[in-house]
């Protein structure tokens, strides 16, 4: 087990303690209630995870990286960021392929603004975060509203970066 | 659920006619072994949103993430989605329980879009290694309107679509 997951683990049950802590103080009613309550989501999104994991591999195993890259490669303008925007939302894999992708594309040649519209795109659509983390915890109406609602930023920060220009 | 069931079957199904049973079989072991990993973790975020729930007095939270809370409640949204420790395992119960104790959408989606565009575990573990310092503080800075003007949104749209409050 590498560090940075340690790390999150320990904040994480420590603040799974801390607000155990705070709901036993309300009173045994109140712990009990709130366990009970937790576990039992956590049963209704077991079988969901375990669906968005294995799938998500096979989904992630059709994409291949190299297709996201040419899509991303050194044309500018606004059709280069749309298509960065596509390439955000359907790159597969966790936060690691992302950033690897950015880094790919800005070494050969990619506008500045084109992989900053890739990387935020890739922070709000990513479809593999969507299936496996934000569908089975969110209500379904609220993860369709949020991700329409968020459509016209990345157009926005790639914009702001044309504007700002790179420091 | 379904859809996502069908489209893993066909891309399971594609695997194998290009790497045939051992390709799928390597990624259904990978898998698993991630799927252990995470289970715990899942558990640690459902038990902080049921905590959550029960702790947060519900008059308090509607008040001050609730659909008529203006800037002020887009902008604790913001705060809290940037300096909420964890993973998306975290996140996503977290915002569930936020929005069974009476934050609204507009809140709700300024707090998990601040999670995924400025909140610090992803930029610090995996962003500033690969992209580097520079890019990625550029990145942030330009991307810190954001949730504030995606949760505006979402209240504005979500009044529109729903005047008499959301059906349930």
């Amino acid at each position: 087990m590498n560090i940075s997951a340690l790390i999150i683990d320990i904040t994480l049950w420590g603040s799974v303690l801390i607000l155990g802590f705070m709901a036993w103080q309300r009173g045994r009613v109140v712990l009990v209630s709130s366990v009970r309550e937790g576990s039992m989501d956590f049963i209704n999104i077991v079988p969901r995870i375990a669906l968005g994991v294995i799938g998500s591999g096979y989904i992630a195993a059709v994409i291949p990286a190299e297709v996201i890259t040419g899509w991303l490669g050194p044309d500018s303008g606004w059709f280069g960021v749309l298509t960065a925007v596509i390439a955000g939302a359907a790159t597969p894999g966790g936060p690691v392929v992302g950033f690897s992708i950015g880094a790919v594309a800005l070494k050969v040649g990619g506008g500045p603004p084109q992989v900053i519209a890739y990387v935020v795109a890739w922070a709000l659509f990513a479809f593999q975060r969507m299936i496996l983390w934000e569908i089975p915890f969110m209500p379904a109406r609220f993860v369709w509203f949020r991700a329409a609602v968020s459509l016209p930023f990345p157009f926005m920060a790639a914009a702001l970066a044309m504007v700002i220009g790179k420091p | 659920m379904i859809v996502i069931g069908a489209l893993v079957a066909v891309c399971a199904g594609l695997v194998w006619r290009r790497d045939g049973i051992d390709g799928v079989l390597k990624i259904l072991t990978h898998d698993l072994w991630l799927f252990g990993e995470i289970i715990p973790r899942v558990l640690a975020g459902c038990l902080l949103g049921g905590f959550i729930a029960e702790i947060l007095p519900h008059e308090k939270v509607s008040r001050s993430l609730g659909p008529s809370s203006g800037l002020k409640g887009l902008l604790i949204g913001t705060a809290f989605g940037a300096i909420l420790p964890g993973g998306p395992f975290t996140a996503y119960p977290v915002a569930a329980a936020l929005l069974t104790v009476g934050a609204d959408f507009g809140a709700a989606i300024a707090m998990v879009v601040s999670w995924t565009l400025i909140g610090y575990g992803r930029a610090v573990a995996w962003e500033l290694p690969i992209l580097g310092t520079e890019f990625t503080l550029w990145r942030i800075v330009i991307s810190l309107p954001i949730p504030v003007l995606a949760g505006a949104l979402g209240r504005f749209v979500f009044v529109r679509m729903y005047p008499k409050g959301e059906p349930s």
